[in-house]
């Protein structure tokens, strides 16, 4: 219980914080859809770390490391620490800059323009939602899961022993499972679908308060203390485990215990592992982190988040990636059920190593790394039903900015209305479901590589690209099982050997050689669309 | 982007694919799986590279002096007015 009483304080906290932020909303659409652009550096680093490392990075990399090793780091931590930063020096600038110019806010009305077509923005509208809601769903279920995780009771022999809840707390649907919905029963803990009901409300109240400059708050905010407290739950869980005297001979010992596979790539294939460098390229195509570079309240802004973010990354996956090898030593038992569901491998190690009051504030930790994106997207996709929809075919002349901030409002309420709806179903792994979620995103780089850099880009090549990505995207996920499968590659045989590589491999190349052929064989674009996008290149005084 | 960058961008992704260290399973400190070590040494020198980036080929911007100030053609007055309270969206 002190636990579920630490995270609830850190909630109130949250709730305090979204509700001083809305005190200061300047009541239009530009100060809640991209805080009047007021975002300095500091700000803009740690809202953009915190809306990149999401469930996936601290669940997901811990559950990943616990079942196949250190490999997890290079396929996702180190290639982000190169291709994030990549994006946003060659595109969030130059994005920002464009949208400071024409006075964008959403990745559509972009895109409208650079491609002069009106249409275009229909096509790209629902794959963007389509797959931002996956990836909500990743924080959605994972905070659930973390909450019930640090709630539950011991299982032995059957019988749940030292529960948070006793039994008949909550109906017998939600504590026992059933098929379908709520499958794996919330074993005396808070039921996920209850505390998933919890995060979603807490997150919704403050972006709908405050808005861009709430969520850039609350991010900063909960970016330092899953930062500290990663790092401190890191120090806790070596000391336990090891039982040494100093740090190093913690680590050290504990080492000793973890299988040799653990400790290498031994069982990963090299060419999947290149492969998996092109995930990380989803970042240049995420809507909500368009949204957040437009927020800079400089260029200049962009400079500490370009150099850091590789660092911040080591600094957060690192330990979750030691802690997620040390749990398959011998030093600790993990059961059958943790065991089966590697989501719940980092606050399982908590709960069991890190006493109840530290517990409590490290689950408060991963909980802040889960809803410093949460918030983010569910701005995102408001906004841009707002703007590229509601606004768009209604007429912008027809609404006031305070109606406009209403109706945006309105849209968040409903899409998490509809995640969380989505979220009670059977979850899958959160590190399978993120990848499907960012391979889709980085098919979609090309393009706006392309747009900001390549003149012949066209309408219709940017068309086939948007159709070969959800094209193969589509087929490759039904092949996978609709993620059922875990790990799903695509294989061919050349010269007597099978290769492997990621499906966003297959999604790139498809997306890329249908943006490139159908541009170089259609109608460039107008010279006033040429001039407007790639003026002359300013003289330099 | 300058050459020099492009060339140490290039250098970092080829440094990636770190075949050397692929099945080598000796802890680094006693602790640290080399594998790991290495990535982690990657993501420093990632960081050093963006850096130089920013050091010496910041991006020219095309738009109207924005590259130092933050003087957009939209931007707000930091209170809002009635004008702009009961305005027309645009």
């Amino acid at each position: 219980m002190t636990q579920l009483w630490i995270i609830s304080g850190y909630l109130a906290l949250l709730l305090m914080l979204g509700l001083f932020a809305g005190r200061l909303f300047r009541g239009t659409t530009k100060d809640y859809m991209l805080a009047s652009h007021s975002i300095g550096p500091f700000l803009l680093l740690m809202s953009l770390f915190g809306t990149t490392m999401t469930a996936f990075a601290l669940v997901g990399s811990t559950g990943q490391a616990f079942k196949s090793g250190i490999g997890v780091y290079g396929m996702l931590a180190s290639s982000s620490g190169i291709i994030h930063s990549l994006c946003f020096f060659v595109l969030g600038i130059r994005l920002w800059n464009l949208g400071r110019t024409h006075g964008y806010t959403t990745q559509i009305q972009f895109f409208r323009d650079r491609l002069e077509s009106d249409r275009f923005g229909l096509l790209l509208f629902p794959v963007l939602v389509g797959l931002v809601i996956p990836y909500l769903l990743i924080g959605v279920m994972a905070s659930g899961s973390v909450i019930n995780g640090i709630t539950q009771g011991r299982v032995v022999e059957g019988q749940v022993v030292d529960p948070t809840f006793s039994e008949g707390t909550f109906p017998s649907f939600l504590e026992q499972g059933t098929q379908g919905f709520a499958v794996d029963g919330s074993k005396g803990g808070l039921p996920r679908q209850l505390a998933s009901l919890v995060i979603c409300s807490v997150v919704l109240i403050y972006v709908f308060l405050g808005g861009m400059r709430g969520t850039a708050w609350a991010n900063a905010f909960q970016t330092i203390v899953f930062m500290i407290l990663g790092v401190v739950t890191f120090f806790v869980i070596a000391g336990k485990l090891g039982g040494q005297d100093s740090l190093l001979a913690n680590l050290q010992s504990i080492a000793q215990h973890v299988p040799q596979e653990k400790l290498t790539r031994a069982g990963l294939s090299k060419l999947l592992f290149a492969s998996y460098l092109l995930v990380p390229l989803s970042v240049g195509m995420f809507p909500h982190l368009f949204q957040h570079w437009l927020t800079a309240r400089s260029a200049s802004s962009f400079k500490l988040p370009v150099v850091l973010h590789p660092v911040f990354i080591m600094i957060v996956w690192v330990p979750c990636v030691l802690i997620g090898i040390w749990a398959t030593s011998d030093l600790i038992q993990i059961p059958p059920s943790v065991r089966a569901n590697p989501n719940v491998i980092l606050p399982f190690m908590v709960k069991r190593l890190a006493g109840p009051v530290l517990g409590g504030f490290l689950s408060a930790g991963i909980l802040a790394a889960i809803m410093s994106s949460l918030d983010s997207q569910f701005l995102c996709l408001g906004t841009m039903f707002t703007e590229d929809i509601a606004v768009h075919y209604g007429g912008k002349d027809q609404f006031t900015d305070r109606q406009v901030v209403l109706m945006a409002r309105c849209f968040i309420v409903v899409i998490v209305a509809l995640t969380y709806f989505f979220s009670l179903f059977d979850p899958r792994g959160v590190f399978t479901l993120g990848v499907w979620c960012f391979s889709g995103f980085a098919s979609l780089f090309p393009l706006i590589f392309a747009a900001i850099y390549w003149k012949r880009l066209t309408k219709a090549g940017a068309y086939a690209s948007v159709l070969a990505a959800i094209g193969t995207w589509g087929y490759l996920f039904y092949q996978s099982g609709y993620a059922a499968i875990e790990p799903f590659t695509v294989h061919f045989d050349l010269g007597g050997a099978t290769y492997h590589v990621m499906p966003v491999m297959i999604m790139f190349l498809s997306s890329l050689a249908a943006m490139v052929i159908v541009s170089l064989f259609t109608h460039p674009p107008s010279d006033e669309t040429l001039q407007k996008f790639f003026p002359d290149p300013p003289t330099s005084s | 982007m300058s050459r020099i960058i492009f060339v140490l961008v290039l250098l970092l992704i080829i440094l990636h694919q770190d075949n050397w260290f692929w099945t080598d399973s000796q802890l680094v400190f006693g602790f640290m799986p080399i594998g790991l070590f290495y990535h982690a040494c990657l993501s420093v020198s990632a960081a050093l590279v963006w850096w130089l980036a920013v050091c010496i080929a910041w991006p020219k911007l095309d738009g109207p002096n924005l590259s130092k100030g933050a003087t957009g053609p939209e931007q707000e007055s930091p209170l809002p007015s009635a004008a702009t309270q009961s305005g027309r969206h645009a």
